[in-house]
């Protein structure tokens, strides 16, 4: 173990606050994005209580109202649109590329503090006035109806939105000019790829986002009319204009974590990635497709018959890459010499929650069937098992894999596996009944509602103490091996990758001479030819 | 634990079918995907002996054949998903029409004999039934879960929902778009009765005064017969109908607009030709029509519609 790492390279506030390394940036934003974890964790949860009687165990609606809306805001886009690629990614992308740093370091510091400022913003809107729209902010509701802090809000986001542009295109320019001598496309590891697909539905997507809450808070400020019908605007435009950034953003969600997946399962089946080229186009496509399928969220909006078969078949067609890829890892584990080690458990609990999410959204992509199942708590559950399910169990996946390289110590590994544990059953158990609450028609968004639905609304709310319990774990025991955890080796997965050819944890210039990749990715011999080489 | 819901109109169980399929074919690759690999996990677990033999090399044909059967389930599912969808946007010409107000936070409905009533629905079994709805301020959704459908109804114009009740009995009405503050409280009840039950719940509500009549007092009120003629009695004739369209016949034909196009003249075409005669000009006229924007309640756009649709069309003098 080195003795002076990135960690050590300079104690004051100064050489935290003023950093441009990539991994101590790293480190800034997922401090950041724990806490809005929380908050948004927090906002669930209240959630969660409120819906225990049928009649809402929180006094007001509009507080019950405000509760969601924060819950969706800070959770979309101060944790899963930006978690992955801003922690992992920011700490990754240098390292597995074998470079010294990100294309540009100070944009990538700028980055942060555009996150933070608009985080703040969000949080004062949401705390001090309150915003009871839902995180869709749908019109004319949002501009001309609603008394909160719309406007704020709107403001913050559309700051935050830069810092993910900011980051997009940083990775972008860091993956086409960066990478290591050897290191041809169709050698970059998965996570890489997926980056790279996210980064550029970020660049393409984001603007739109802005443009589209520029145009809200223009119309909620100065009464110009372009979504208020009695201003002469059209609702559904700003439906369109949203969610055609917000599909996307689904993608920007799910992609890293495939990414994390894919190298996660390789390492502990000892075996090379199953199908890699397949699993690097499934990115590919998904981040194209992902821009045409934003019409399935208004299938009873009142859009045209013709538009929506349209968008149905092409959300099905958005489908396909993602099965591919489940059929991919699962044949990556064929005939290996699997462990179970912590990281893996999470990333298996991410395929088996995924597979379920994506099913459903099957469901909700059948005209028919959506126009019972949509705006129900079936597509509540729906999402939260492809973002929450999967994605969070993907992220914890790769913090688990990458925690000894980032801090240069190990996570407690018994631990480590109840957490997965906890986290995969405490899920199913919250969000399992909403599928069946959904079909029987309960609304989204209620504060309160028919008695008949208690039962489910009581096994979801119970769930609920399970699942904060599993994400109130690792957050205890990976503050823990901060300061008592073992010392990490190098490479303490045997896993290949550049990252683990460095320091754990590396030093500020990364690596000491610039790698040399001289063959494919995953490269894992079975275990007996290791033992002899 | 209530798991059931009624299936009450004849699409909830052609929905229903569509949705256990869905939960078939999901069933089916779950046990798939998490028997491989719970099976993989014992069998190739890293302190297995087990012989692993050759490692499967080419990918191609394996990847080709799932993404291939992937794609074709996949189709087959939007095609039965889009026919169910097609069907539920087409109603049946002979539906009995129903007209739906939403506002914050409750609905107003209004029967074409003039019978009104708040949150609440009454229909006729086996007869299909067009619901035509607006709102007054926002994005509202009238749903009812026991018959598989739901639209959203949006400030501005018309939009339709069509159902044939096939249960009698007392259903749930929810808005299922997120409205504000009370949103939850939307709500009200879907009674379906069959066909005798439902004209004598009609005669027992029957304020005297249909739709018809309603709008043709409003026609008068405002002023509409100076221009468009017509005392409000089924003989409505047009004054000068030089100055402005003659309105009788009007409902369902085709009008020639300036520009060159044509439009059918349907309930959304009467809606905007009242509350923004500029918009749409008619051939052969001077935009001299003030628009009703704001003056008129959407209570009184509809009536007024229903008088326009009433009139006959019958010989010009």
């Amino acid at each position: 173990m080195s003795t002076d790492s990135y960690l050590t390279d300079g104690d004051t506030l100064r050489s935290w606050l003023l950093t441009t390394d990539h991994k101590r940036i790293a480190l800034l934003y997922l401090f950041t994005i724990t806490g809005f974890f929380f908050i948004g964790g927090s906002a669930a949860a209240l959630v969660r209580y409120n819906l225990i009687t049928p009649e809402g165990m929180i006094h007001s609606a509009e507080t019950y109202n405000r509760l969601f809306t924060m819950h969706g805001v800070v959770m979309v886009w101060f944790f899963l649109v930006p978690a992955v690629p801003v922690s992992l990614g920011n700490f990754l992308v240098p390292l597995m590329l074998g470079a010294r740093d990100l294309a540009f370091p100070r944009l990538n510091l700028f980055s942060w503090y555009l996150f933070l400022l608009g985080g703040f913003i969000v949080l004062f809107s949401l705390l001090m006035g309150g915003v009871d729209t839902g995180w869709t902010f749908y019109t004319p509701l949002s501009t001309a109806y609603s008394q909160g802090y719309v406007v704020w809000c709107v403001v913050g986001i559309f700051i935050s939105g830069f810092s993910s542009i900011a980051t997009g295109v940083n990775f972008i320019v860091s993956i086409h000019r960066l990478r290591a001598p050897g290191m041809t496309w169709f050698r970059m590891p998965v996570f890489l790829w997926s980056l790279y697909a996210t980064s550029v539905i970020l660049v393409l997507a984001t603007p739109v986002l802005a443009m589209t809450l520029l145009l809200l808070a223009f119309e909620a400020i100065f009464h110009i009319g372009v979504f208020d019908p009695a201003l002469g605007g059209d609702p559904l435009l700003f439906q369109h204009l949203f969610w055609f950034y917000s599909h996307p953003a689904v993608y920007v969600m799910i992609l890293p974590g495939f990414g994390i997946v894919s190298e996660i399962i390789p390492a502990f089946s000892r075996k090379e990635l199953f199908g890699y080229k397949f699993v690097v186009w499934c990115s590919i496509a998904i981040a194209v497709i992902s821009f045409l399928v934003w019409g399935h969220h208004m299938f009873v909006a009142g859009t045209s018959i013709y538009s929506a078969l349209v968008f149905s078949i092409l959300s099905y067609m958005v489908a396909v890459p993602s099965a591919i890829k489940v059929f991919n890892w699962l044949g990556t584990m064929h005939k290996g010499y699997i462990r179970f080690d912590a990281p893996m458990l999470y990333a298996l609990g991410f395929v088996g929650l995924f597979t379920m999410g994506g099913l459903t959204g099957l469901f909700v992509a059948a005209l028919g069937a959506d126009v019972h199942l949509t705006q129900t708590y079936f597509v509540v559950a729906h999402f939260h098992y492809v973002m929450v399910g999967g994605m969070v169990s993907a992220f914890f996946a790769g913090l688990h894999y990458w925690w000894p390289k980032i801090t240069g110590r190990m996570y407690p590994e018994m631990w480590g596996r109840a957490g997965a544990l906890t986290i995969f059953i405490g899920f199913h158990l919250t969000f399992f009944p909403q599928f069946i609450l959904g079909y029987l028609g309960m609304p989204r968004r209620y504060h309160s509602y028919s008695p008949e639905f208690q039962t489910l609304n009581v096994l979801s709310s119970a769930g609920t103490l399970v699942l904060a319990a599993g994400y109130l774990l690792p957050l205890a025991y990976l503050t823990w091996s901060l300061f008592h955890g073992e010392k990490a080796r190098d490479n303490p997965w045997a896993a290949t990758g550049l990252e683990w050819l460095t320091h754990s944890p590396p030093p500020t210039e990364n690596f000491a001479e610039t790698p040399r990749v001289t063959g494919k990715p995953y490269d894992y011999p079975p275990p007996e030819q290791a033992a002899i080489t | 634990m209530n798991l059931w819901l009624p299936a009450a109109s004849t699409n909830a169980p052609e929905v229903d079918h569509l949705i256990w399929a869905l939960l078939a074919i999901s069933v089916a690759v779950l046990c798939l995907v998490f028997g491989l690999m719970l099976l993989y996990m014992f069998k190739y677990r890293s302190g297995s002996k087990i012989e692993r033999g050759a490692l499967a090399k080419k990918s191609w044909r394996l990847e080709s054949a799932w993404t291939g059967a992937t794609l074709l389930a996949f189709f087959g599912l939007f095609l039965w998903g889009a026919d169910l969808y097609v069907r539920l946007f087409q109603p049946p010409p002979e539906a009995l029409r129903i007209y739906v107000i939403g506002k914050q936070w409750m609905w107003k409905v209004e029967h074409i004999g003039g019978e009104r009533e708040i949150n609440a629905l009454h229909v006729p079994i086996d007869m299909p039934v067009e619901l035509v709805m607006t709102s007054e301020d926002v994005i509202h959704d009238f749903s009812i879960p026991a018959f598989r459908v739901k639209h959203d109804v949006l400030p501005g114009r018309y939009e339709t929902l069509w159902f044939e009740a096939k249960t009698p009995g007392t259903y749930h009405l929810f808005c299922t778009q997120f409205c504000g503050i009370d949103h939850a409280h939307m709500t009200g009840e879907v009674v379906a009765m069959a066909q005798p039950d439902f004209e004598r719940w009609l005669q027992q509500n029957d304020p005297g005064e249909t739709m018809a009549a309603a709008g043709a007092k409003l026609y008068m009120h405002y002023g509409c017969s100076g221009c468009h003629g017509g005392n409000g009695a089924s003989s409505a004739t047009a004054a000068d109908s030089t100055r402005a369209p003659r309105l009788p016949g009007l409902s369902g034909s085709p009008v020639s607009l300036t520009g060159g196009s044509t439009i059918k003249a349907d309930d959304e075409y009467l809606r905007n030709a009242i509350l923004n005669p500029v918009e749409r000009r008619v051939v052969g006229y001077q935009p001299i029509m003030p628009s009703f924007a704001g003056l008129m309640s959407e209570e009184d756009l509809l009536n007024v519609i229903a008088y326009i649709k009433s009139l006959s069309p019958g010989p010009a003098t």
